[in-house]
This record gives structure tokens, C-alpha cells and sequence, in this order.
């Protein structure tokens, strides 16, 4: 997509967020450029604070997923008589909706930053595992002899072909379950806690009755989970330009 | 060079493909080891490479009881086997790397070899297999005949003494395809490499080999050799023996159905 093009179709929506606030006129629906101004306002404060807590609890969460799901998926890939075992149990909880844990993981780990990181992981780690097992387990054959044939062992395997190959898998497990972190991680920082987007959001919008400083956390979120979108899709393209040409 | 001597193998729950298989190459021999799909010449290559191995019997290779991936056999097979995430470039060096990766521990690598620097090993093959454009390049963007000439670069930088491919040329339009075989024989006479190229085709079979293994059904007892003096030298294609060696390859394929 063409930065250019994104940037019209982020004005036009802006201008028309503005048209119809001004149109209404009520307080509930504060215009598109005194959010703004809230936004920038805001953000050398309690805004920024909070957008930093949030990021942190999706960064930390995506590193945990990563280093769980990826040696668990390679393994899975590798071994077919492993994955006989475990496919079943994936294919039953995969399609799980993990936000249902929510109260759940809140129980077992309490209120703090660990559940809250734990919950998105887990989001994660599933779409992970999949994809790095598929991708393992879908090398071709010929590949692997080929590289044996080199004088590969299962360590050189390991280095050469197997981890290179679960990088993009993992790139495009983030972009497909990034927006549902993001989802729950808003949905996880409305429980008993004092930092973060979704508290930010909840206080201003419930409590305090900010409308202009609720819709800048609004759009903080917005911008949080594109600035995740977007960093993936880059770096899926700087570190793996052959699958575009695929 | 090689010598099977009583070789038995099955794939898991499956019928016997060889049942006390005897058969040898000598050093510097050219090899073409022809049959119909499912007859087990693959197999028998994956055997060669050390890929598999025999439930009874034993595989020599210069004189070695061969039971894993030997470091100077090189093996070349249809389907290129090249990593989609590497360049001709990196691809052509996998092998050199591999060889660092381990060190001279003579299980992965050769003992007597130490590799420093890869590149300079690469860059003649790469020239040599006109490569050197395309050297940026991922396989995806390339042709096939330029994928097999990366894997051939891949496998030669390794210096190899033994050469095994599998179907090499199958999926090459035919002035590729040619282009590759002649590429092939030029560097057995010119490196004193043993050969042995599997194929269904009996054309390539005719063309290429110096002496020609045919397999028939399997299971497999003996080995049916054919001796092909012309094979592989210039101007064969014009011979008059080189149909004639066709014919009767074509006899004994149609007599074993």
C-alpha cells in the first residue's frame, strides 16, 4: 500500500469525523481537530504514560509468544509422530476465544502487569505455533535431502533451514492476531488496574466525563495497534523481500 | 568407487524394492541408471547418498562402510533443493558455510579441509555457470535452468569426487536441458568425477551414460548393465550407435512389463 494514498484516506476520514461532530454538535462526539489538540496535549502527560504501559504489555507479550511458540512449533514441524499427539489437542483450543480467560488467568495471576502480558501471549502463541509448524512441516523433502546431502546434521538444519524458515511465519502469525492483542489488551486493562490505554479510556469516558481527552485515548489505542500493523508489514518486507516475488 | 554387496531395503510396511542387490562403479565411471517411475532408482540414489539406509547388506563407498551423508558425494536433484529465503549467491555457498559450521570433524565435513573464506570458493562457479547476474537474485525469480546450474554450483564448490543426481534435467525445456547435460559430462571428464545420473528417460540414458544400469520391477535382484562406449563423448547424438543403443534399451524396458 502507498504511504501516500494511506495518508488521503486518514485526512478524508478526519475531515469527515469533523463534518459530522459539527453537524451534531453534542459533546458525546467532541470534532476531529479539538481531539487532536487534546492528543498532543495529552500526550506529554498521562496520555503518553499510559500509551507507554500499554505498549510494553503487547511488546513483552509478543516476545514471551515468540519464545514459546517458536522452539514448541519447530519441534511439532520436525516431528510427525509429536505433532499425531498434539494436533488434536491444538485444533481443540485454538479456535478458543482467550478473552474468555480472562477471569481466569486474573485469578490465577492476580491483577498486576503478568496477567495482563500473559493473556495477550496467549492470543499469540497459538497463531505462532501454527504457522511455524505448518511452515516447518511444509519444507519440501527434496530441501532437507538437499541440505543433509551438504553434510547438514540436526543442528545445521536447525540454523540453516528450519530458523530461517519460521522467521516469516512468525512475521505473519503477528499481522493476523495483532489486532485481537490490541482488542484484548484494551479489554484486560479495564480490570483493576491504574496504567494503561483501556484505563485511560474508561476514566475519562465513565468517570470523569472528558469526552475530547476519552476519544485522544481512543485514538492513541488506534494508533498503537496500526503502529504495530505497520512495523510487522515493514519488517516483514525489509527481512524477507523473496516472499513478495514468490 | 562403489560396491552394494547384498543390499536389502523396504520402505516401512511396503514390498522390497532391492532383495540381495549386488553392484559396482569403478572411479571416474559415468553412470546412468534408467527405469520407469516406482522401480526404485531414487532409492537407490537416497542409498548412494546416505540418506537411507539398507536393512541388510552393506554400501561401500572408496572402500567405507557408508552410514550417513559422505562429505565429497554431492547430490543433485529435481527439485533443485535450493532455500527460497537465500540468494544464488548464498545458496551457492551453503555447502562452504556448512563446512565452517562444523570444522574439519570428518562426519560433516572432509577432515583434511579447513574453510576460511567462502566467497572466493563460490565466485569461479558461479562465473563458470553464468551465474554471476543473477548472483542477487532469489530461486523464485529465476528460471529453472539457472536453479539447477545454483545447485551444481552449490554442490561443486564442495569439490566433490562422487556426483549423484536424481532426474537433474527433468523439468528443463530441452535446449536447457541440453545445455546442462553437455555442462555435466564437460566437468566428469575434466574433474575426473565418478557420475551416476537417474533417469526414465532413455534418450537421456543413451546420451549420457558411459555405462547404463537398468531397473526393471521390484523387487530388484540384479543388476542389468548395458555398456555404452560412445556415452557421454561429443558427436554421439549422431552416431548410428547412439539409436541403436535406444532400441535396446527400449527392448528390455518393454520385456520386463
Amino acid at each position: 500500500m502507498k504511504r501516500g494514498r494511506v495518508l488521503i484516506a486518514a485526512l478524508a476520514l478526519g475531515a469527515l469525523w469533523e463534518l459530522a461532530a459539527r453537524v451534531l454538535g453534542r459533546p458525546i462526539l467532541p470534532p476531529a481537530s479539538v481531539v487532536l489538540l487534546t492528543f498532543l496535549r495529552e500526550l506529554g502527560g498521562q496520555l503518553g504514560l499510559d500509551a507507554l504501559a500499554s505498549l510494553w504489555r503487547v511488546l513483552a507479550s509478543i516476545t514471551l509468544a515468540i519464545m514459546l511458540a517458536v522452539p514448541a512449533g519447530l519441534v511439532l514441524g520436525q516431528s510427525e509422530r509429536l505433532n499425531r499427539v498434539f494436533a488434536p489437542v491444538i485444533y481443540l483450543l485454538f479456535p478458543i476465544p482467550k478473552v474468555v480467560f480472562v477471569p481466569i488467568v486474573l485469578l490465577f495471576l492476580g491483577v498486576g502487569d503478568t496477567s495482563k502480558i500473559v493473556i495477550i501471549a496467549l492470543i499469540l502463541f497459538f497463531q505462532i505455533l501454527v504457522l511455524v509448524r505448518d511452515q516447518a512441516a511444509g519444507l519440501r523433502p527434496e530441501l532437507i535431502y538437499s541440505v543433509q546431502s551438504l553434510g547438514a546434521g540436526r543442528r545445521a538444519l536447525f540454523r540453516y533451514v528450519y530458523l530461517p524458515a519460521s522467521g516469516p511465519a512468525i512475521l505473519t502469525a503477528l499481522r493476523q492476531s495483532i489486532g485481537t492483542a490490541v482488542a484484548v489488551l484494551y479489554i484486560t486493562e479495564l480490570f483493576a488496574t491504574q496504567r494503561g490505554l483501556g484505563y485511560y479510556i474508561y476514566l475519562q469516558g465513565s468517570t470523569l466525563f472528558n469526552y475530547p481527552k476519552m476519544y485522544a485515548g481512543v485514538v492513541a489505542m488506534s494508533l498503537l495497534g496500526l503502529g504495530l500493523y505497520f512495523g510487522v508489514d515493514s519488517l516483514e518486507r525489509r527481512l524477507y523481500p523473496w516472499q513478495g516475488v514468490r | 568407487m562403489i560396491a552394494l554387496q547384498g543390499i536389502e531395503f523396504s520402505y516401512p510396511g511396503g514390498e522390497p524394492v532391492f532383495k540381495h542387490f549386488n553392484w559396482t562403479a569403478e572411479p571416474g565411471d559415468l553412470w546412468a541408471v534408467l527405469g520407469p517411475s516406482g522401480c526404485g532408482k531414487s532409492t537407490l540414489l537416497y542409498l548412494l547418498a546416505g540418506l537411507r539406509q539398507p536393512r541388510a547388506g552393506r554400501i561401500l563407498i572408496d572402500g567405507k562402510v557408508l552410514e550417513r551423508p559422505r562429505p565429497r558425494t554431492g547430490l543433485i536433484l529435481q527439485d533443485y533443493g535450493l532455500l527460497p529465503w537465500a540468494t544464488v549467491a548464498e545458496n551457492a555457498a551453503l555447502g562452504l558455510r556448512l563446512r565452517r559450521f562444523y570444522g574439519p570433524d570428518g562426519l560433516h565435513a572432509p577432515p583434511d579441509e579447513r574453510v576460511t573464506e567462502v566467497g572466493p570458493r563460490v565466485e569461479p562457479w558461479l562465473d563458470r555457470l553464468g551465474l554471476s547476474t543473477v548472483r542477487d537474485s532469489y530461486p523464485s525469480q529465476i528460471s529453472g535452468g539457472q536453479r539447477q546450474r545454483t545447485a551444481i554450483a552449490r554442490t561443486l564448490a564442495l569439490e566433490p569426487d562422487l556426483l549423484l543426481m536424481d532426474e537433474p534435467f527433468a523439468s528443463l525445456d530441452a535446449p536447457t536441458r541440453e545445455g546442462l547435460q553437455d555442462l555435466v559430462l564437460g566437468l566428469h571428464s575434466e574433474r575426473d568425477l565418478t557420475v551416476v545420473l537417474v533417469t526414465h528417460a532413455v534418450e537421456e540414458a543413451a546420451l549420457i551414460g558411459r555405462r547404463i544400469l537398468v531397473l526393471r520391477q521390484p523387487p530388484i535382484r540384479e543388476a542389468l548393465i548395458f555398456d555404452n562406449p560412445g556415452g557421454g563423448t561429443p558427436g554421439f547424438r549422431a552416431s548410428p550407435a547412439y539409436p541403436a543403443m535406444i532400441t535396446a534399451l527400449r527392448q528390455v524396458l518393454d520385456g520386463g512389463r
